[in-house]
């Protein structure tokens, strides 16, 4: 990497505004501190007397605790409001909201939102970093990053290889930011799953679009199964979860068609039985708790890059 | 009575006498008593003005605006609204019905001319409700909206679903001369979409309305018209395949006519990127195929007028998560300089672009205007091509700022608004 590089970046908003430098270097910073959750004594001092807000106005465990995780890990002091418990629910606008919280002083605040676009529209309105965990069915950077930097320690890198992301693209937030990310680092990206799932112009995001499953995973070296929302099953979109798990469900049987070597994602919360084989998630392919352990690293490094470390 | 007016040595557009030159025009008594050969009418002592090298219109009127009043007067009040219209030159507006309470009867219609008449800055032309309430179930009392003073009837804002509803308003409409208005929508495509339906829609994360949720009903509704062999009017068209079906069916002799608005040639769904919430609207800004056909059927008669779809917003409803921000932007301030452009693409000529803004808005309606005819009532616009002017937040007169075209450098203005022969708007700086 150029030695003048430095990351610039206030926000993280979406992988769509990092370039591949910035994503090396968020890479290379989470496995530099990847170790640190490994030791006994989990915590260092980098971010001692640093504010981090963690605004989810969606249920979220595992991003939520990940983010509060990793700040902890750094020593920031962190502070978590949920919708339920926020002054929304009594009619103040999310931008008031976040206009009050930033007048606490916080160093970043850390958003989850259903409504697309909310993470730009804070960090437009308030002066402190914002990072975004999640902005409806836009992007999810930090689980971008998780997956680029899972796959990379499982193959070595990134250029060249065969990603296949199945399932729900069009709601998907984590698709599209897996998309973006891969392509953006040199991979291949195929997606497939019902077309009424698939997004009008997913191509100009960097996807390939394939019809049949086992087209999209053949060869691949990495399988990324995403959760089917059960909540959106009032819309028309497909018959049964039964007939889903039939047709677009990742089995022993896709996974044959795809290299020998291939790795099976999935960025949780898992439908077993739905969009995955419980065999394969538990199975020796499978990097899923791999990438909830990376969760804290980049998150981690994320943190400390948007806070000026260097 | 307003004293008499002279205006001297404009360019005289009058599509509907046939006339495009340097005429002066006298006004009287609220009336237009002369227009002549320069230097041919005599000063009556009153206001003269020199025109060289500005154009001398019939009153521009705007079949389509939100005034907001009753309900919403924090977004804009008729007061506000007429005031913005005889700033952007227009004598005349269609106001709709999506008001609180909806103008579904005739008191409110009553109120509203009582509001306009009160301000005088514009000839207000109520248009009631197709449905008690606009909520799709039963047809609102057309006989006494007419009574009171409407011109048309819509349910804009919101379709009508319901086609044997859409049937019935067509073939009852008739017993009282109204114009039905379609706000073309099939709501099933088009629920919850925030933005144009495609790759940036995608790449947004927004969810899309496809251009077939506007089509579908354009062609359920040419159909209604010719099968009860009534007029219709489609309003605010986005789409190329919606024109399609439009010129189709006026081959066929269907009773259709059609307006879309200054941001529909004018933008497209880029305008949205970074979540800007000013270039939210519905329907939504389509592509740059769509603003070619439409740029077409301006041309070839296809669509009949450019309406502005004048919606107003308060910051509240507009800075916020773009699903949520509100639909539509002010349009009253702006259309005069978005038309002109055209004119110099050569797009359109002059005399086309009266017909859009003035004659066929009138004719559409069924009321005066759109003709600078001696003895016609004296609403004229001056417009003035050339000048140039940054489009800011101070600048505007309306009550509210929902544009997407702030900190555009605009070119031509209108600079002197009659209204029966009182000066309704003049620019700072321009003088008799």
């Amino acid at each position: 990497m150029d030695p003048e590089y430095r990351f610039s970046h206030k926000h993280v908003l979406g992988l769509a505004d990092l370039s591949p430098e910035d994503i090396q270097a968020v890479l290379q910073t989470a496995e530099s501190f990847k170790e640190i959750s490994a030791r006994s004594i989990k915590k260092v001092p980098t971010l001692r007397g640093k504010t981090i807000i963690n605004f989810f106005f969606e249920p979220s465990t595992r991003t939520r605790l990940s983010f509060e995780v990793a700040a902890k890990r750094m020593s920031a002091d962190t502070f978590n409001i949920s919708n339920s418990g926020s002054s929304t629910v009594k009619g103040e606008t999310l931008i008031d909201t976040a206009r009050n919280l930033a007048a606490m002083n916080p160093d970043c605040i850390i958003l989850r939102h259903p409504r697309s676009g909310s993470a730009r529209l804070l960090a437009d309105h308030v002066e402190v970093s914002v990072i975004n965990a999640g902005d409806g069915t836009h992007e999810h950077p930090s689980q971008g990053l998780l997956d680029l930097m899972t796959v990379r320690e499982a193959k070595g890198g990134i250029a060249g290889l065969k990603i296949a992301i199945i399932g729900d693209i069009a709601h998907s937030r984590v698709a599209h930011s897996n998309i973006i990310g891969f392509s953006k680092m040199g991979a291949t990206v195929t997606v497939s799953g019902p077309a009424t799932l698939i997004p009008p112009g997913i191509g100009e995001l960097g996807a390939q679009v394939s019809r049949s499953v086992m087209e999209a995973v053949d060869g691949a070296d990495v399988i990324m199964a995403l959760r089917i929302q059960k909540e959106r099953q009032q819309d028309p979109l497909f018959p049964t979860l039964r007939e889903y798990a039939k047709f677009f469900g990742i089995s022993q049987k896709v996974v044959e068609a795809a290299s020998p070597e291939a790795i099976i994602m999935h960025p949780g919360p898992i439908n077993r039985g739905v969009e995955l084989d419980p065999k394969l998630a538990d199975g020796s392919r499978s990097v899923i708790l791999e990438q909830v352990t990376n969760g804290v690293a980049v998150r981690m490094a994320l943190i400390y890059l948007i806070m000026g470390g260097d | 009575m307003p004293g008499s007016i002279l205006l001297k040595n404009g360019r005289v557009i009058d599509p509907a006498n046939g006339i495009d030159q340097i005429q002066d025009v006298l006004i009287a008594g609220g009336r237009i008593s002369a227009v002549s050969q320069p230097g041919s009418l005599p000063d009556q002592g009153g206001v003269v003005y020199d025109l060289q090298g500005k154009w001398v219109v019939p009153g521009l009127i705007d079949m389509h605006v939100h005034l907001r009043e009753p309900g919403q007067e924090y977004k804009e009040t008729i007061e506000t609204g007429t005031r913005a219209a005889a700033a952007g030159g227009f004598t005349a507006v269609a106001a709709m019905p999506n008001t609180k309470p909806v103008n579904d009867n005739q008191t409110v219609t009553v109120f509203i001319l009582a509001k306009a008449a009160e301000a005088g800055f514009a000839r207000v032309y109520p248009v009631g409700a197709i449905s008690s309430g606009s909520n799709g179930e039963h047809l609102a009392e057309f006989g006494e909206l007419r009574q009171a003073g409407a011109v048309a009837v819509t349910d804009d804002g919101l379709p009508v679903g319901n086609s044997q509803l859409m049937r019935r308003a067509l073939e009852y409409a008739g017993n009282h001369d109204l114009l039905v208005i379609s706000h073309a929508e099939e709501m099933t495509l088009s629920h919850g979409g925030a933005m144009n339906d495609g790759a940036l829609a995608t790449r947004l994360g927004l969810r899309g309305i496809p251009h077939v949720a506007e089509e579908i009903m354009v062609y359920r509704d040419l159909a209604l018209a010719e099968f009860t062999g009534r007029p219709i009017h489609i309003a605010h068209v986005s789409t190329r395949e919606s024109l399609s079906l439009i010129r189709r069916a006026k081959e066929k002799g269907v009773a259709v006519t059609a307006e879309t608005a200054p941001h529909y040639f004018t933008l497209t769904e880029k305008a949205v990127d970074g979540y800007n919430t000013l270039a939210k609207m519905n329907p939504p800004l389509r592509t740059e195929a769509d603003v070619v056909a439409v740029c077409e059927a301006l041309r070839d008669g296809t669509l009949d007028a450019i309406a502005t779809d004048h919606a107003p917003h308060g910051e509240l409803d507009k800075d916020r998560e773009f699903d949520l921000a509100a639909n539509g932007i002010i349009g009253l301030e702006t259309a005069v300089p978005l038309t002109l452009q055209l004119v110099r693409e050569n797009q359109l000529d002059a005399r086309r672009m009266m017909e859009l803004l003035s004659v066929n808005p009138a004719r559409i309606l069924g009321v005066p205007g759109g003709t600078l005819s001696v003895g016609a009532p004296a609403d004229i616009t001056v417009i003035d091509p050339e000048k140039r002017f940054v489009f800011t937040e101070e600048s505007i007169l309306s009550k509210s700022r929902n544009s997407p075209f702030l900190g555009w450098e605009l070119q031509g203005k209108a600079v002197l608004t009659i209204l029966e022969g009182r000066i309704t708007w003049q620019e700072n700086g321009f003088s008799s």
